[in-house]
């Protein structure tokens, strides 16, 4: 059988006929998209890489825009290429004016140069303004096979769909921006393998915290990640998100879920996914896209989710993360020089002392958002633990990741629930993920948040951050210390 | 880009492991319209290296005498791990360093590095060791970096490192990668006809 006709046979697009492989040895879900977007490779050169869909954000384009400017290059492909403004924006009155001089000039900027290379910027009084990552999924723009990148790290959720996504330096949007192509070189693959059912009161975000305190913060340093199994199958498109959005946290490059008919059910009503017949083609394309059988891993990792307890971390890193229920570790008992030291290090910041229990230990603040648990399904999860009740901390933030997220919370009366519990209800953005907006943890407080990185001074300087899923934090806030959702959910 | 072919400099020691880039450049300093260098400057490392009230801290090693001017970083495993901010090496580079020396590196900082000119050095355990060593002994130790060898050299000690060999060139001839991708514009209008 010729190559073209075996590739017909299998129903593989177009695309794939051009490319070395096909209908030869088996190959991973990585490989294939790789090999789809591999315009030219030379010997003794990266490979130059085709961007499907550019995200740009407020925090990191405007040097980028200089950049081209100097040079007198323009946006190659401004179609392919969307604008939020997510970093920097107020949570509590985006639409006035921002007081910081900087911060005004910031967005201006945003505007100015999507307005100027005619690329389409979710601007608040879009309607569709949120967290880039929250964004490009809810409007079908991010698709399966795709390759997709932005200058934020966290770039790797759109791997939820199946679509290659990576974060890129300021330099490297500029060469997008210029060329619509990334220069790359292969990653290793690592396969996670997650079966089992997760038991009540776990969430997507207890996986990866569990899987990222097996992995360790440099576990998956030169790989990208393939996330399989029955415990992911069963996770929502939501979860997948959260899952794929903490990859970046064990050093992977990227991390992917095969597309199925969870993807494709989420895909099909939104506005910028294909429709009708386009639709159907599409997803006969996508389901092509699974890992072959017999496609070889470089490394493997395996997950027992059903053994799963509700994960808070107590260190400085997202790989410190332990069962709610244990205690604070003893850094003597960690493997290595280094790692005893950061411990140490991580406990003097934190003010935890080896030993004691972490449940029950004082929390101040609770930040439910970010691009990691923003969402609809994050929400409604916090929300059913809060109702009717009233929250013990000094305060709780919760920020939609995005407009049509905050409208959905609105139609099902969630805000009043929050309202009532004694939450502060925002405007869509990272907020006090990393507290760039002016929403931040004081020094010396403790704060349950359900973002993604607890480093020393990221929720504000001085700010103690322990990472949890929203069920933990929305039962910490109403405890007013460390708590296990378990307790409240039964 | 500024050619880096080789040069010898003193080293600031900061042997911590899995340095992220909140530490690095803390997110409160990150707000900029374009690279601000004395606003970087005063970003690099600044909650390790100052007090809440904004004195220096004086057992940071960057806060000491017998580190002042130096060029080489030398840091532990994982260094610029977390946030893919540019501005951790843009602090760097702003703040005299043209070199870090670790026994690994985060993906996205060593690509934004190498895009700016400054050289992210992977060596052996044990070379880190040996030099970690040798400059806690002599602070003002003078280290040689050797691109086209790909060597790292200092009295008593030497140790090689693997960079790839278009970022070679790219830094030892002063190319802008970008050159390379515009070059190419013909094969990506090829490519884009395809799809």
């Amino acid at each position: 059988m010729t190559r073209r006709r075996f590739c017909e046979a299998v129903g593989v697009g177009a695309a794939a006929l051009a490319l070395p492989g096909c209908g030869g040895r088996a190959r991973t879900l990585y490989d294939k998209i790789w090999d789809a977007h591999r315009v030219l490779e030379e010997p003794g050169y990266p490979a130059v890489l085709y961007v499907d869909l550019h995200l740009l954000q407020d925090n990191t384009s405007s040097p980028a825009f200089h950049g081209l400017r100097r040079r007198g290059l323009s946006v190659r492909r401004p179609e392919r290429t969307i604008a939020t403004i997510d970093h920097t924006l107020s949570t509590t009155d985006p639409a006035r004016p921002h007081p910081d001089p900087t911060t005004r000039a910031i967005i201006e900027a945003m505007r100015a140069n999507s307005r100027g290379a005619g690329i389409r910027l979710f601007d608040i009084d879009s309607g569709q303004q949120g967290i880039s990552h929250v964004i490009a999924p809810e409007l079908g723009l991010t698709q399966p096979g795709m390759t997709i990148v932005c200058a934020d790290s966290h770039t790797s959720t759109h791997g939820a769909f199946g679509a290659l996504a990576f974060g890129i330096g300021t330099t490297d949007v500029e060469r997008v921006l210029a060329t619509q192509c990334l220069l790359a070189s292969r990653s290793k693959r690592l396969e996670a393998r997650i079966d089992g059912a997760l038991p009540a009161g776990c969430t997507a975000k207890d996986v990866i915290l569990a899987l990222l305190a097996k992995l360790g913060i440099d576990g998956a340093v030169g790989h990208v990640i393939e996330y399989r199994g029955s415990a992911v199958r069963a996770l929502s498109m939501e979860g997948r998100m959260t899952l794929c959005n903490m990859t970046i946290e064990a050093g992977a490059r990227a991390g992917l879920v095969a597309p199925d008919d969870t993807t494709f059910e989420y895909l099909a009503s939104r506005e910028h996914a294909p429709r009708g017949r386009a639709f159907d083609e599409a997803v006969v394309r996508w389901r092509a896209l699974a890992t072959d059988d017999g496609a070889a891993f470089d490394t493997a990792v395996h997950l027992d989710a059903s053994a799963l307890e509700p994960m808070v971390t107590w260190g400085t890193d997202p790989g410190t993360a332990v069962p709610i229920t244990a205690r604070v570790p003893d850094p003597a008992a960690r493997p290595g020089a280094g790692e005893r030291a950061s411990a140490r290090r991580a406990l003097a910041y934190m003010d935890l002392r080896p030993g004691e229990p972490l449940l029950g230990r004082r929390v101040d603040v609770v930040f439910l958002g970010s691009c990691t648990n923003a969402r609809l399904t994050d929400l409604r999860l916090a929300a059913a633990l809060l109702r009717g009740r009233r929250i013990q901390v000094k305060r709780m933030l919760v920020v939609p990741g995005s407009q049509q997220v905050k409208r959905a919370c609105e139609a099902e009366g969630l805000h009043r629930v929050f309202l009532d519990a004694g939450c502060e209800w925002r405007a869509p953005g990272c907020s006090m993920c990393m507290a760039l907006n002016g929403d931040e943890v004081a020094p010396g407080q403790y704060c349950v948040s359900t973002s993604n990185r607890n480093f020393e001074g990221r929720q504000g300087p001085g700010a103690r951050t322990f990472l949890a899923s929203p069920l933990t934090a929305a039962a910490s806030a109403l405890t007013g210390a460390l708590e296990d959702p378990r307790r409240w959910t039964r | 880009m500024d050619a880096l072919i080789r040069f010898t400099g003193t080293v600031l020691p900061l042997p911590a492991r899995d340095i992220n880039n909140d530490v690095v450049v803390p997110g409160r300093f990150l707000k900029m319209i374009d690279r601000d260098d004395a606003r970087l400057r005063l970003a690099l490392f600044h909650d390790w290296r100052f007090f809440e009230d904004g004195r220096p801290r004086p057992e940071f090693p960057m806060n000491r005498p017998e580190h002042q001017g130096a060029t080489i970083l030398l840091t532990g495993a994982n260094f610029g791990c977390g946030s893919g901010r540019e501005k951790a090496p843009w602090a760097l580079l702003a703040s005299g360093f043209r070199a870090v020396i670790s026994t690994s590196f985060a993906e996205i900082f060593r690509s934004n590095a190498l895009n700016n000119g400054l050289l992210p050095v992977t060596v052996a355990a044990r070379a880190a060791r040996a030099l970690l060593a040798a400059v806690t002994k002599e602070p003002g130790l003078e280290v040689t970096i050797d691109l086209p060898a790909q060597e790292v050299r200092w009295r008593g000690g030497r140790a090689s490192f693997p960079i790839d060999s278009f970022s070679k060139r790219c830094l030892v001839r002063g190319w802008d990668p970008l050159d390379y991708l515009l070059w190419h514009a013909g094969a990506i209008s090829r490519f884009e006809r395809t799809r």
